[in-house]
């Protein structure tokens, strides 16, 4: 099979098996920036943005998300024009091994177009889908803070 | 304070942005070109021969190339810890076995043009067993009725204690003083036996590698590794192909801890590409991550201390059982530090004896794991100076800092026990755990807290703490290496062998560089683990990477520091005494002249006397400083189900001079969670027959940021002489202390002892009716 996807806001056409998840189908066409943690929907290192919405690619199948509009952490900022968010986490500290940052920086992501100036408790709901082993989360949390602070004093960069 | 430029600042970790934007890459993220997807058929029997195998339907499979299992690869006996060689873990494995050992063990394997085939293929394969008893109980292992696992061709490489008739992969024993004189002299004795259980290290990477043969022949291996140098001699041995013809590549790494110092998939990758010579990829779902791979090694721990009413400990005996699983990779060296991590750390009791032993079992396989045995002995050790402290009626932080190490002693286990085999004398250089207690008393508001059992309806608070040291690599074994050159712009290659698992080790060691060089880090570009390219290093392991490569690092930085100023001093035709690096440049101080170092490489490479300015360096340790850490938990117990909240944790740390604080930081809190999830959620559990029933993460536990609460790390500097700018290790010792501080906090709390965990609210109010806490 094959589908038209909007992939960080360029139309793809994309082949893939019927019963194929999206997570493999965007690895095989080299995003492989979504990353495969667990394949059960429990770690969010695959986490995207599905129309906006944070899914875990692992549990979506590919056929459901045709002509969608599909979100990586490349389509929010990249090496040379980072996002305040990706800015924020490397100033925080909170990027160890990095498997789980793509997933991280996306949940952040939605949290804060959401809710801009959310509380210690709404950041730590927002990113209760995502597992780190290496952070203990503390620094995740403090790069959260400090997006959504850098973002209300009108960084470079809004979400 | 220092007046370093670089050390001791939290400098951005160099491949962060790289990360965080998606553009790094890990293993499995490499494209290859028409590459073999291989699949592992695993032992549906705890213990059973194999006595046939055909696959003949498995190759009849379309998209199936091949199948292995023992009856068509050669049987390489080898040990798959990724340790130094000669390995001081026992060969007692070879690739593909007609024996299996426990319910995952690798019966074969398929390659096939895509997974899902290859995955297909498994089903087809048929295997005739001979079931065989097996054995669960490591307390039964040594019977001599008991199952045994392993024949008597498997063997130690190093001569240690062996004996597959007993089942036995390791026992170590040491003894000094006198025993029966501290049980004499003794007022009162307490005699416990504490279990920490398995767990599994959760890297959020699963273990991948893939391979490939180069445009010259030479075979590539990348692969999620912590020890790239000893994959590569590995898989030499195990595949019987030149190491010179062998290439290991680390990309980046997501995560270790542990599980990526063995060399599992690696032989069976190249195994399979050296064959077809074809490209080939294997990735572990997280199910064979949990049963497959490596684990946490269970300890249980008998420990009797005899005490004198006056609060002097007048004998300790440690008596170690290690539960190694089906297969005896760090069964000695695991086992070793059960108790040489531990009880150096109380060096004023003269009368001590430690007794380990490691034994199969048909159950997965232990390994490495961050702590690595200093996490189960101090969950003992720790929970018996809480009972020894209340016995004696004394403050618990007061009568540690009276009998801990201190700065000028030294401990006669140092000496006795290394890592599999004797120690090395040593004396503290450095210490301020009396100042982490202190602070760690203070932030968890100890004296406020302590004995208060402040109630609020069914839940009580109670506090509890704990204190550790680990070690700085391994004294007399670790080597790691590196080689720097000087470009025309002033900016320097430094290749290293030390492996960046996450752990930021290429930021801080580049640290050091730019430190020495008086430079910014920005000039320093890093290459590591490429076996090719970088220099040897032992691995990211024993928490060695920042005392030993980061001193290989500094000496190699120095040798070019010289370099520059020779050159310099030829150009600004100066002595070399008057010269100094300083903000990038070189400083004449008595003409009052500098020049960047860009006009130094410019000049050494092109305008006279031309050469490169370029240097290597090793670094061989013969001590391991230890940091230490003083770990605080406060809890809050609800009685009417046993439920524990973690209130607050705190972790105070002695690591010597903290090369980046925030990374010194980042790895306390990763261990110290990884900790507390281990104290409070993580569990293997087993069917009757040996099965493991959790390995996912819906049913292990780790924690997200919902369950995470105050969490607070504090670094506490101290200068180490011995160690790069004053550095000691930071990686492992904070997940030593979240068991046994939890677990004295609980205490505090309910009055309920936990010899085992974790403390899931089944297993704590089951504790609080067998106590009598019965309050309901």
């Amino acid at each position: 099979m094959d589908g038209l996807f909007i992939i960080n806001g360029m139309q793809h056409r994309l082949d893939f098996k019927s019963d194929e998840r999206l997570l493999f189908t965007l690895r095989k066409h080299g995003y492989t920036e979504v990353k495969n943690g667990c394949l059960e929907g429990e770690c969010g290192a695959c986490l995207i943005l599905l129309d906006d919405k944070p899914v875990n690619s692992c549990q979506v199948f590919t056929a459901s998300a045709v002509e969608k509009d599909i979100k990586t952490v490349k389509g929010i900022g990249n090496l040379y024009e980072p996002h305040i968010i990706q800015k924020a986490f490397v100033d925080a500290g909170a990027v160890q091994c990095g498997f789980c940052t793509p997933g991280m920086v996306l949940a952040t992501y939605a949290l804060l177009q959401k809710n801009p100036k959310p509380s210690e408790p709404e950041i730590k709901n927002a990113l209760d889908g995502n597992l780190c082993r290496c952070t203990g989360y503390v620094k995740i949390i403090e790069a959260v803070k400090l997006a959504a602070q850098m973002i209300g004093k009108g960084g470079d960069r809004n979400v | 304070m220092s007046d370093y430029t670089i050390i001791g600042k939290s400098e951005k970790k160099i491949d962060s942005l790289s990360l965080a934007t998606g553009a790094c890459q890990f293993t499995d993220d490499f494209e290859l070109k028409e590459p073999l997807y291989l699949a592992q058929l695993y032992s549906p029997h705890a213990h059973a021969e194999i006595l046939n195998i055909d696959d003949s339907e498995a190759r009849k499979l379309p998209g199936v190339v091949d199948v292995f299992h023992y009856q068509n690869v050669k049987p390489v006996l080898h040990t798959t810890a990724g340790q130094g060689f000669p390995e001081p873990s026992p060969y007692d494995s070879v690739l593909f076995d007609m024996k299996m050992r426990f319910i995952g063990d690798r019966v074969a394997m398929v390659a096939a043009e895509d997974q899902k085939i290859a995955n297909n293929a498994l089903k087809l394969i048929k295997v005739e067993y001979k079931i065989l008893e097996p054995l669960f109980d490591p307390e039964k292992a040594m019977d001599k009725n008991a199952p045994k696992l392993h024949g008597t061709d498997r063997f130690t490489p190093i001569g240690a204690t062996y004996d597959s008739l007993k089942n036995l992969a390791a026992e170590v024993e040491i003894e000094f003083g006198d025993l029966k004189k501290g049980e004499a002299e003794a007022d009162f004795i307490i005699d416990k036996i504490y279990h920490a259980h398995y767990g599994s290290h959760c890297a959020q990477e699963p273990h991948a590698a893939i391979s490939y043969f180069d445009e010259m022949g030479r075979l590539v291996i990348v692969c999620t590794t912590q020890v790239p140098f000893h994959v590569r001699r590995i898989v030499s041995k195990v595949c019987e192909f030149p190491l010179s013809k062998i290439r290991v590549i680390k990309p980046r790494i997501g995560g270790g801890f542990g599980g990526k110092q063995e060399v599992l998939l690696e032989p069976l990758a190249a195994l399979v590409t050296i064959k077809l010579k074809r490209p080939a990829k294997i990735v572990l779902s997280r199910k064979e991550v949990f049963q497959n791979s490596r684990t946490r090694h269970p300890v249980r721990t008998r420990l009797r201390t005899g005490v004198k009413n006056n609060g002097d400990i007048t004998f300790l005996e440690m008596d170690s059982l290690l539960n190694s699983g089906a297969y005896g990779t760090h069964a000695l060296t695991v086992l070793s530090n059960c108790g040489a991590k531990v009880l150096p750390l109380f060096n004023k009791i003269e009368n001590m004896r430690f007794l380990g032993r490691s034994v199969y079992t048909n159950l997965p396989v232990g390994g490495a794991y961050r702590g690595y045995g200093a996490t189960q002995g101090y969950f003992a050790l720790n929970q018996q100076l809480d009972m020894i402290a209340r016995k004696l009626d004394v403050d618990l932080p007061e009568f540690i800092k009276k009998n801990h190490i201190q700065v000028g002693e030294t401990s006669k286990i140092f000496e006795a026990l290394g890592e599999g085999k004797e120690g090395v004398v040593q004396y503290i250089n450095s210490c301020k755990l009396d100042e982490c207690i202190d602070i760690g008393a203070r932030e968890i508001g100890w004296y406020e807290k302590r004995e208060k059992k402040l109630t609020n309806g069914d839940k009580v608070k109670g506090v509890g703490m704990m204190v550790a040291m680990q070690g700085s690599g391994i004294p007399l074994v670790d080597m790691a290496s590196a080689y720097m050159k000087m470009n025309d712009d002033g900016s320097f290659n430094l290749d290293i062998g030390a492996t960046d698992i996450g752990t930021g080790s290429d930021t801080v060691l580049a640290q050091i560089a730019a430190e020495v060089l008086s430079i910014d880090l920005e000039k320093i570009i890093v290459l590591s683990s490429d076996t090719d390219r970088t220099p040897f290093d032992v691995g990211a392991y024993a928490s060695s990477t920042t005392y030993v490569s980061g001193g290989a690092v500094k000496k190699c930085a120095e040798k070019i520091r010289d370099q520059i100023l020779d050159v310099a001093a030829e150009i600004m035709k100066t002595d070399r005494n008057n010269l100094e690096l300083a903000d990038g440049k070189v400083h004449d101080q008595k003409n009052n002249k500098c020049i960047s170092l860009s006009d130094v490489a410019v000049y050494s490479l092109y305008t006279k006397n031309q050469f490169q300015i370029q240097a290597g360096a090793s670094q061989f340790v013969e001590q391991s400083p230890p940091p230490f850490i003083a770990q605080f938990a406060e809890v809050e117990v609800d009685k009417k189900t046993g439920k524990v909240d973690l209130i607050k944790f705190v972790s105070v740390v002695d690591c010597g001079q903290a090369i980046n604080p925030k990374l010194a930081e980042g790895q306390i809190d990763g261990a110290t969670v990884n900790g507390i999830c281990y104290a409070l959620t993580e569990e293997y559990k087993f069917s009757e027959n040996g099965n493991l029933l959790t390995k996912q993460f819906r049913d292990y536990k780790i924690w997200t940021a919902a369950d995470i609460p105050e969490i607070k790390t504090i670094v506490v500097e101290s200068h180490e002489k011995t160690g790069p700018f004053g550095a000691k290790s930071v990686g492992e010792i904070g997940i030593n202390g979240p068991m046994p501080a939890i677990a004295n906090a609980i205490y505090d709390a309910v009055d309920v002892r936990l010899f085992k965990a974790p403390f899931t609210p089944a297993r704590v109010y089951r504790e609080m009716q067998k106590t009598g806490c019965q309050h309901y």
